[in-house]
């Protein structure tokens, strides 16, 4: 892999750029894989990566059906924090968000992550309650953290409006420092790179047709190259679970919704951290380019479309004009939608499943992208070792079964 | 000035209806014409330079005339009624208007900002992903930076001083854009009767036909437009609506329009809203959005002065100013001829057409001769000359296919390039209901895919560039959708003037000019104007392997400016194929999204922001509570007493008053918000055996029960108290905020798994208002009100309900009690609630008698170990957890809702989180609410937590505080120390204990 | 933004006026306290999540309050079929 920096850059600068090297191979695809990941996702990639790196299992496929980084990777508000309520989550988030720290050393590629914070917004004695309980725990979790008040909060985002007089006023947040953005198409492209480089190949615009099960047991994946073998598949294809896991002949307890976001025209900076507010319905933060990145909570129906309904971006800009009254002069530039996969806990699927050596990564719902290299990190563990990762343990689809479900809307209700 | 001295008749600043207004740009004060564009105004004032680049800062000028504008950005305005981001090719001046450059520092004409040569070759596309990451503290110092020279205007500082308001309309055909294809779409699906909506987004109806000087039969086209224009509006049944903007096209045919109604009358307007969105869904949706000239690229083709061929006609024909002296078009079609034209016919002689297609027989080209115009055919401009705007261009001769310069280059001074690549359709709308467009080589643009929805394209959007067959694709368009939707007018079709055919050579396919360098080394071929993409860095981005069209548009990022890419997709995309060495078809296109041009947040939030952000519901007795000293509290959408403070009271005070006053004597709560729902029928009691966890058989009249409700997954969901009316008639209470969602519940399992059972469901919390007496005098004080029941313990016990007139109402009194004293609900009908109210208030002043609020009811609840449903449970606690068992019987006919999930393998774990009391071992220390609790003082981060706080407060009556908490295996652990690490550092010591802290055995609440 | 026909109305509603309640045609197990904690486990939260036509229950919330089922397809969001509660869809066949 050709590394990447200044002097690089001004040593190809002096060749007009002409030299520099593909990021990934183009491929025909193996007859045979140790492991087809299903799913080119930041998710994907960063497991097929950790396989490689980690474990040593470098005779790795990663099949994606579009272009790789190309679905909810590409459209979520590439929001990273770990302050979650509940041990199990708040565990696997802050794998996640150490190993974001990192990142960008670790793939040698700027994945642009910028922790600048984020504010979890509570709106009435309840919600402060919550946030109370949740960064106490957060703080035992040794998950950095605290209560701000609406004075502070004004000081850490001075566009924001405390006033007392408004219909849901601003009674406090939490503020997890160490939270963040990134690039989200860098994080796909920077796995992409580090694991090609580690000879993974990456096969974009193939959709795989079936999984070919025999005895119980997965024997390969059906493409438009025909049949390809392994040992070992994996997937993680989000808001398309549903569909492969049909195919391998049983169900999730997962549903596909629109999850919709919009972005402004880009403007100066006038927002320097990510404000949440689940109250009241909307998230927000400022691109490096600019742009006011804003999303919202899900579609409440079932869809495979990437397109949701306008009134929930009516109701989101309703939010965001609440708190922020003086953005309602800014324009709205796009707005899209992605396919989440909704969990009845609103926790992430990450194991076995019952057709052996078939392994699903699922469920990440609104939330997956800040999980991105935990998820792969831990997933590729739970591949290579054919048992669970501890932290994935609790993740289990048996929890559907018992009862053990890490109810993240309950009290902390802030899934994104 | 650049103004042209002359009549033209489509000119908004023809000499009759000309007004001069004052307005300033980056500073300095200008004249220019109200209603003319301010790009049209700069043009007049000579200004070339109207920004700089955000990556380059290279100087840039006008280059379009509407939203296709990508340089031309401008900041309108100061103050809180200040906007980014306006085109200036599409803001209309008035007088006093404001504006300023957004890039440029420190301004347009002299940025220091501005690099060249080496430094700029650092920064090919994405060279961000490759440097910067070392070490990584310093990316925040980076990142400042980069968005400092990111971003274009600012956004206000200061609320948005204007308001915005919705229109929904129905309608059997929404046509979008009023050119001509739309115009006749329109006027045919009107006469047939059909019910017409017709919106496009510029201050005049009419399209292309505004800006060109184009003929039908002996009509100027502008005369025709207008012609049209008047039998449209003579029609009822069609409504027109400009300034107003298509901007989604969404499922089900539902589109969204936003109508600038006062932006171009003044900044901030007290006129009426300032914007309108029109949400509108239609029958049939016919899309007449035209199409947009697509620039040629070649080297430097970004300096000032280098405009659409198009936009160069249209700044003479609508606008009668001129942008320069010397023109040079450059051109691959035909259509770019007419600029050359208006230029000879208008301007003057400085004209030279440069033509990359070899000389054939066509009319244009006669046209030209015999109009002395100079054609240079079989050439390109390859490069274009000057520092701040153009002084020349390099003019080439091309090979057949115009791919490869084949010899020697002339320069040849001008001071205006027109550039015409052919034309690109909008397909933008159709496009966003998820339909991806089709490459049609023969035309050189995308087309509409297959409709999904009840729509269809016509004219120039589905690829009709010629004007005869636009007009007639109107007509046959309009007329056939208004009769599929069942209009067919019986009324003789008027005749509509057609022009003439005109015979065109097809365009050639060129989208970028060769250089004699290759793309990476050659002086920069901008595609994306706004976001400084190249050529070259296009080539660079399928060099390193982004060979998907979405990855290249991310790599560069091309067309994600506020021009959504409407110039620079195409050729973006042609030059990624040619760089893979595959065709446009193959490369595809990227997906189109809503919105078609910027849409301003204020206008899509509409009217409910501030005040009516969402509705707040008051009780009956709101007025009282408000003519005396109150806090609200926010519960769901009402609005709840918190306390009622005396003057000079704190809340800690007031609360402690409050408690005293109910546990000594007599206090009064507002219980209206409480939900109700009205059960009736022959099964109503057999309903709520299964939707309550606890038996409901022998719940006779005039008795009431406290009832646990569960979800299917047995976590409770909610509680309340339910009253038996008579044998088939029940009335069931809610919490506050669990009202509506547990009547969708309970429809839900009524109307799917037990359409069977006899019941009906009623919301009924708002026919009712109830007060709350409560304390040991709540009795005396009924009693005094109410004459007609006897309140004696043996005749009106606990859990007992009775119907009375008190101070001659109807009331329904429930003896019920969520504090533990002796406690009356009453229940008048809601108009009456003032009255009761004040009724009480006034007889009770006898025993000092204390309006109290919910935290003193939060307090007083806790005190006697009762749960709030959603304060004490998470939606993750079982009844079991809660120490409700007594509650569970599961011994009933049909399996209650949520019974099964109670004996899961981990809902019977031991060592689950379980309701209990805890106290500080510091009587003066106020346990924090949402405080976790640990087993040793000792251990260190990360502290395995064994439960947490979920209520907390200091009891004045017992004198110490208490706290109800949920804590691993708690009910067996009774009596143990546990501890609470605090953020401050300290830890709280505290102990577990029953989580009824008040009169244990319940002896108050029955005497 | 879906436009829905309520079959106790007889309209066409907007979305806005309805709320979703998840996939159609699931009974509730007869006798619940029979069943092992994986089949009690399928009935309570696996769902068929299909990515073609879909059977879903709606409720008029803002309306009549009826609860009804509709087939949509979920890629093109067309509604293919309204009906009320104890029928089945013409257009899509909801056995397992």
């Amino acid at each position: 892999m050709e590394n990447y920096s200044i002097f690089k850059l001004m040593k190809h600068s002096l060749s007009y750029h002409e030299n520099w090297k593909r990021v990934w191979r183009s491929v025909v695809p193996k007859k045979n894989y140790d492991v087809i990941v299903v799913g080119g996702g930041g998710h994907g990639l960063a497991t097929a990566y950790y396989l490689a790196k980690t474990h040593g299992i470098k005779n790795v496929a990663v099949i994606e059906k579009g272009f790789l980084g190309g679905g909810n990777t590409a459209r979520n508000t590439t929001i990273i924090r770990s302050n979650y309520l509940w041990d199990e989550a708040a565990q696997l988030y802050e794998l996640s968000l150490k190993l974001w720290e990192g990142l960008s050393k670790e793939l040698n590629y700027n994945v642009m992550f910028s922790q600048r914070g984020v504010l979890n917004l509570g709106h009435t004695l309840q919600d402060m309650r919550d946030i109370e309980r949740r960064v106490n725990a957060n703080r035992l979790n040794g998950i950095d953290g605290h209560v701000v008040s609406p004075k502070e909060i004004k000081k850490i985002a001075p566009l924001i409006n405390i006033s007392q007089d408004i219909r849901y006023p601003i009674l406090g947040a939490s503020w997890q420092p160490r939270g963040g953005t990134a690039r989200h198409d860098a994080v796909a492209w920077g796995y992409a790179r580090a694991a090609d480089a580690l000879g993974v190949d990456i096969i974009q615009h193939t959709p795989v047709t079936a999984l070919n099960c025999e005895n119980g047991k997965v024997k390969g994946v059906e493409t438009k190259y025909g049949s390809i073998g392994a040992d070992r598949v994996a997937c993680v294809v989000a808001g398309n679970s549903g569909v492969l896991a049909s195919m391998a002949g049983f169900k999730l307890p997962i549903e596909s919704r629109p999850l919709q976001a919009l972005v402004s025209e880009p403007v100066k900076p006038c927002l320097n951290t990510v404000v949440m507010s689940n109250a009241v319905h909307g998230y927000v933060s400022q691109s490096n380019k600019g742009d006011l990145v804003i999303g919202a909570g899900v579609d409440s129906y079932n869809g495979y479309g990437q397109r949701g309904s306008f009134c929930i971006i009516e109701h989101t800009l309703q939010a965001i004009c609440e708190l922020f009254p003086s953005f309602s002069r800014v324009q709205m530039n796009r707005q899209w939608g992605g396919v989440v996969d909704t969990t009845p806990d609103a926790c992430p699927i990450i194991g076995l499943t019952p057709v052996e050596n078939l392994y699903f990564n699922c469920g990440w719902g609104t939330g997956g992208f800040k999980a991105t290299p935990g998820s792969g990190y831990v997933f590729a563990d739970t591949v290579a070792n054919g048992t669970p990762h501890t932290l994935a343990k609790p993740f289990s689809i048996e929890r559907f079964y018992s009862g053990a479900l890490i109810d993240e809307h309950g009290a902390a209700g802030v899934a994104h | 000035m650049r103004r042209l001295n002359t009549n033209i008749i489509n000119a908004v600043n023809s000499h009759e209806n000309s007004i001069t207004v004052n307005f300033k740009f980056n500073g300095k004060i200008y004249k220019g014409h109200k209603g003319e564009s301010l790009a049209s105004a700069l043009i007049a004032n000579d200004i070339a330079i109207v920004g700089r680049s955000f990556k380059f800062s290279r100087p840039r000028g006008i280059v379009g005339h509407w939203s296709e504008e990508p340089n031309a950005i401008v900041q309108v305005g100061s103050g809180a009624g200040t906007v980014p981001n306006l085109k200036a090719t599409q803001v209309e001046l008035y007088e006093g208007l404001e504006a300023k450059s957004v890039n440029g520092w420190p301004n347009v004409n002299f940025d220091l900002m501005s690099i060249s040569g080496f430094f700029e070759r650092l920064m090919p596309a994405g060279f961000y992903y490759k440097t910067f990451m070392y070490p990584r503290k310093f990316w925040k110092t980076y990142e400042k930076y980069i968005r400092k020279a990111a971003g274009l205007g600012k956004v206000p500082s200061e609320p948005d001083p204007d308001f915005y308001e919705k229109l929904n309309h129905h309608c059997d055909i929404l046509v979008v854009g009023a050119g001509p294809s739309g115009m006749l779409a329109a006027l045919q699906a009107g006469r047939a009767g059909a019910r017409v909506i017709i919106a496009d987004d510029q201050s005049e109806i009419g399209g292309s036909l505004l800006y060109s000087n184009s003929k039908i039969k002996k009509m100027s086209g502008y005369a025709w437009a207008k012609s049209i224009e008047n039998e449209i509006r003579s029609f009822k049944n069609i409504t027109v609506i400009s300034r107003c903007t298509v901007f989604g096209y969404y499922d089900h045919n539902f589109l969204t329009m936003i109508e600038r109604c006062t932006d171009h009358q003044s900044l901030t307007s007290d006129l009426g809203p300032r914007q309108r969105l029109h949400r509108v869904r239609a029958q049939s949706v016919i899309l007449a959005t035209g199409a947009f000239e697509r620039p040629l690229v070649f080297a430097n083709n970004d300096l000032p002065r280098i405009m659409l061929a198009s936009s160069v006609s249209a700044y003479i024909n609508r606008y009668a100013v001129t942008p320069g002296e010397k023109l040079v078009v450059c051109t691959n079609n035909d259509n770019a001829y007419k600029t050359a034209f208006d230029w000879k016919s208008l301007i003057n002689d400085h004209v030279t057409i440069i033509d990359t297609r070899r000389a054939v027989q066509s009319e244009v080209i006669e046209r030209a001769k015999a109009m002395r115009i100079k054609i240079i055919h079989g050439h390109g401009v390859i490069e274009a000359r000057g520092r701040t705007r153009v002084k020349s261009v390099l003019v080439a001769p091309l090979c057949m296919s115009g791919k490869e310069i084949i010899g020697e280059a002339t320069e040849i001074y001008c001071d205006v390039v027109a550039t015409s690549g052919g034309w690109s359709a909008a397909v933008h709308l159709s496009s966003q209901t998820g339909v991806k467009p089709v490459w049609d080589n023969e035309i050189l643009s995308f087309r509409p895919g297959q409709a999904v929805q009840s729509q269809k394209s016509v004219g120039a959007c589905n690829g009709s560039f010629e004007l005869k067959e636009c007009i007639e694709d109107g007509i046959s368009v309009g007329a056939s959708e208004a009769k599929r939707l069942g209009f067919e007018s019986g009324k003789p079709k008027q005749k509509i003037d057609l022009p003439e055919t005109k015979d065109e050579h097809p365009t050639q396919e060129v989208f970028c000019l060769p250089h004699f360098k290759p793309l990476s080394r050659a002086p920069k071929q901008f595609v994306d104007q706004q976001l400084d993409v190249t050529a070259g860095s296009i080539e660079l981005a399928a060099r390193e392997g982004f060979e998907s069209v979405e990855h290249v548009k991310r790599y560069t990022a091309l067309g994600f400016g506020t021009d959504q890419g409407k110039l620079s997709n195409v050729n973006g995309m042609a030059i990624l194929a040619n760089a893979l060495g595959k065709s446009i078809a193959e490369t595809g296109t990227t997906m189109f999204r809503p919105a078609y041009t910027p849409t301003t947040f204020g206008a899509i939030a509409g009217r409910e922001v501030k005040k009516l952000f969402d509705p707040k519901r008051y009780t009956p007795m709101h007025d009282w509570h408000l003519e005396n000293t109150v806090e609200f509290e926010n519960v769901g959408q009402w609005k709840r007493p918190w306390y009622f403070p005396k003057s000079g009271e704190t809340m800690e005070q007031s609360v402690r008053r409050e408690c005293v006053a109910v546990r000594n004597s007599l206090g009064i709560l507002d219980a209206s918000t409480l939900g109700k729902i009205d059960v009736q029928g022959k099964d109503a009691k057999e309903f709520l055996n299964r939707v309550y966890t606890n038996n409901f058989d022998t719940l006779n009249p005039g008795k009431c029960r406290y009832g646990l409700m569960l979800k299917e997954d047995g976590m409770i969901f909610d509680d309340g108290v339910c009253a038996c009316i008579s044998k088939d008639h029940y009335l069931i209470h809610t919490t506050t905020g669990g009202a509506a969602n547990v009547l969708a519940w309970l429809e839900l399992w009524k109307q799917t798994e037990w359409p069977d059972l006899d019941v009906f469901l009623t919301s009924v919390t708002d026919a009712w208002a109830t007060a709350t007496i409560s304390g040991p005098n709540s009795r005396k004080l009924i009693q005094k009100v109410c004459s007609d029941i006897d309140f004696n313990n043996d005749n009106f016990k606990h859990m007992e309900w009775k119907q009375g007139l008190i101070a001659g109402i109807e009331a329904r009194i429930f003896r019920v009690s969520f504090t533990g004293e002796l406690s009356f609900e009453i229940n008048v009908p809601s108009n009456f609630g003032l009255y009761i109210w004040n009724k009480l208030i006034e007889t009770g002043a006898e025993f000092d008698i204390t309006p109290y609020g919910t935290e003193s009811m939060h307090i007083l609840r806790a005190e006697k170990g009762f749960i709030i449903v959603g304060q004490d449970t998470d939606g993750s606690m079982s009844p079991m957890d809660m120490g409700m068992d007594w509650i569970v019987k599961s011994k009933k006919d049909y399996s209650f809702l949520g019974e099964r999930s109670l004996i899961r393998a981990d809902i019977v774990r031991e060592d689950r989180k379980q309701f209990v009391g805890l106290r500080t071992l510091n009587d003066k220390q106020v346990l924090p609410e949402g405080s976790q609790i640990v087993r040793s003082k000792k251990q260190t981060i990360p502290i395995q937590m064994e439960g947490h706080v979920t209520s907390s407060y200091f009891s004045a009556c017992l004198g110490h505080p208490i706290a109800l908490a949920m804590i691993k295996n708690g009910h067996q652990r009774m009596g143990e120390i546990v501890y609470s690490p605090q953020s401050d550092g300290s830890v709280i010591e505290l102990r577990i204990v029953n989580p009824v802290f008040y009169d244990p055995k319940g002896e108050r609440q029955y005497v | 933004m879906l436009s829905i026909y309520c079959p106790y109305c007889n309209e066409m509603r907007d979305e806005e006026e309805f709320s979703y309640s998840g996939e159609a045609h699931i009974k509730r197990p007869e006798k619940p306290l029979e069943l092992t904690d994986e089949q009690w486990g399928q009935y309570l939260f696996f769902r068929k999540n299909p990515s073609t036509l879909h059977a879903e229950m709606w409720n008029h919330s803002s309306g009549c309050r009826q609860y009804f089922n509709v087939v949509r397809d979920m890629q093109s969001y067309k509604i293919t079929e309204t009906y009320p509660i104890a029928q089945f869809p013409e257009s899509l066949d909801i056995s397992e």
